[in-house]
């Protein structure tokens, strides 16, 4: 869980980075650049697919944890006070995690699938007129899809806040002084990332970027 | 502090025997003073009970001077009660106010089967000890007390964690039911003295087998052990057994 977690952290460095290539607000050409390196170069098309795996395989340990966890307590306290001694978010990563799911199936099929047929249906003949630019910018007029991309974000930000440490706790990382300096990394990493993640359709929707 | 005396309503969990089901049953009692302990106030209650000719509450209790570990007790959604860095002997009625409704119910783990009332089987633990909770000693004479240099730190670390008292309050406040801060505390206490070095290894994988085949959650570092622990044991020896294990799963072949 803590291993491909911090896979998928890393990930999303790449994702949020070459994603804010839109705020250069020069008609998407600096993003559909590096939107094209990224889809065209065969390291990064392998990787593509370690990418999912990772995903995979943190969907499946999530799921088992879940299974195992739930068995572990046959009866449930009918009073429990778990606020006062654990955040809400560390207890939810379960349901957090099934948010993202239900976001990440939605998010991939409006952006990741149409530039896949670009590249491969009838022998790519779409590669060239395909402009992902323009097509997120399409999709972030309707004022819906933008509530579920800044709700799929805030999912994605308490997903995050807990996840970080907690990797690397989990890879036996806990140190006196390197833990704190651990933590306020993920809570900056957090706050950046889900940021950058979230002005991204409310910029397209506000006209801020055009 | 000003003494008082209030009377309450209890809401305990009433439960014949592992195989039975459970249910609250609510009792009042009356003139409980504040500087009484929470278990006190049970001797209370059940002395009531039995001058009443009604079955009196089961509950585990030892020491009652907050060493022993025995006092198994959720009170109001909390292990132990409402104080932290408590054990339910020592949680004294003060926390209470006249008229206060109070819920008690036994720790909650498939691997914690009730045995009445508020008794649970923590046998588990027992198991997980005798998987690896244990050096090797020579025969022969007793070794000169400072014949083994040991770093202040380690001592001090290992101490730390020597003080966990087995129970089981992590297991109960855990969403999970994990057992992780009970191992990782006596995996820690060893690993960290130079008599525990012999069974390293195989004392890690072999505890972490247990604790699993207990039934055991799986932790997922809500950190809610250590907030109920009575004895402020660190989630530092929870990161620490997880990189014994690893470092033991890659090197041995066990």
């Amino acid at each position: 869980m803590g291993l491909t977690g911090l896979f998928l952290i890393v990930f999303l460095i790449v994702h949020v980075g070459v994603n804010s290539c839109i705020f250069v607000n020069d008609g998407g050409e600096t993003f559909n650049k590096a939107a094209h390196f990224m889809s065209h170069n065969w390291i990064l098309r392998i990787m593509e697919i370690g990418l999912f795996a990772g995903l995979l395989l943190h969907i499946i340990q999530g799921l088992i944890l879940w299974r195992q966890n739930a068995s572990a307590r046959p009866v449930k306290y009918s009073v429990n006070a778990a606020n006062a001694n654990s955040k809400w978010y560390s207890r939810s990563m379960g349901l957090l995690g099934t948010l993202l799911l239900f976001f990440l199936v939605i998010h991939v099929s409006k952006f990741f699938i149409d530039t896949k047929i670009a590249l491969y249906a009838d022998g790519g003949a779409h590669d060239a007129s395909h402009n992902l630019y323009n097509a997120m910018k399409e999709e972030f007029q309707t004022w819906w899809v933008v509530v579920i991309y800044v709700l799929g974000v805030i999912s994605l930000f308490w997903h995050l806040l807990h996840g970080f440490q907690s990797a690397f706790q989990t890879i036996g990382i806990n140190h006196k002084r390197y833990t704190p300096i651990i933590k306020a990394i993920g809570i900056g990493y957090t706050i950046i990332v889900c940021l950058l993640f979230a002005l991204m359709p409310i910029s397209f929707y506000l006209g801020w970027i055009d | 502090m000003e003494h008082y005396n209030m009377n309450l309503t209890l809401k305990v969990w009433k439960q014949k025997n592992s195989k039975a089901g459970g249910s609250f049953e609510t009792y009042q009692v009356k003139n409980i003073s504040s500087e009484m302990s929470f278990l006190e106030m049970f001797d209370v209650l059940n002395e009531q009970l039995i001058t009443e000719g009604k079955d009196p509450i089961a509950f585990d209790h030892d020491c009652r001077e907050g060493i022993c570990g025995a006092c198994s007790m959720y009170i109001d959604g909390r292990a132990h009660g409402p104080w932290t860095k408590n054990t339910v002997c020592q949680l004294h009625m003060r926390a209470f106010k006249d008229g206060d409704t109070i819920v008690v119910e036994p720790w909650r783990a498939a691997a914690f089967p009730v045995i009445k009332d508020l008794m649970v089987d923590r046998g588990a633990f027992d198991r997980i000890m005798q998987a690896g909770g244990f050096i090797s000693v020579n025969t022969g004479n007793a070794v000169d007390a400072n014949a083994l240099p040991i770093d202040k730190k380690n001592a001090d670390t290992a101490f730390d964690a020597a003080s966990c008292i087995g129970c089981g309050a992590c297991v109960a406040a855990c969403k999970n039911s994990s057992a992780m801060l009970f191992v990782s505390a006596k995996v820690s206490q060893l690993a960290l003295l130079p008599q525990g070095q012999p069974e390293r290894e195989s004392r890690v994988l072999n505890m972490v087998a247990q604790m699993d085949k207990e039934g055991f959650g799986n932790c997922t570092n809500t950190y809610a052990c250590e907030a109920e622990c009575p004895k402020g044991i660190s989630v530092s020896n929870i990161a620490r057994m997880n990189r014994e294990y690893l470092k033991a799963g890659l090197t041995t072949e066990q």
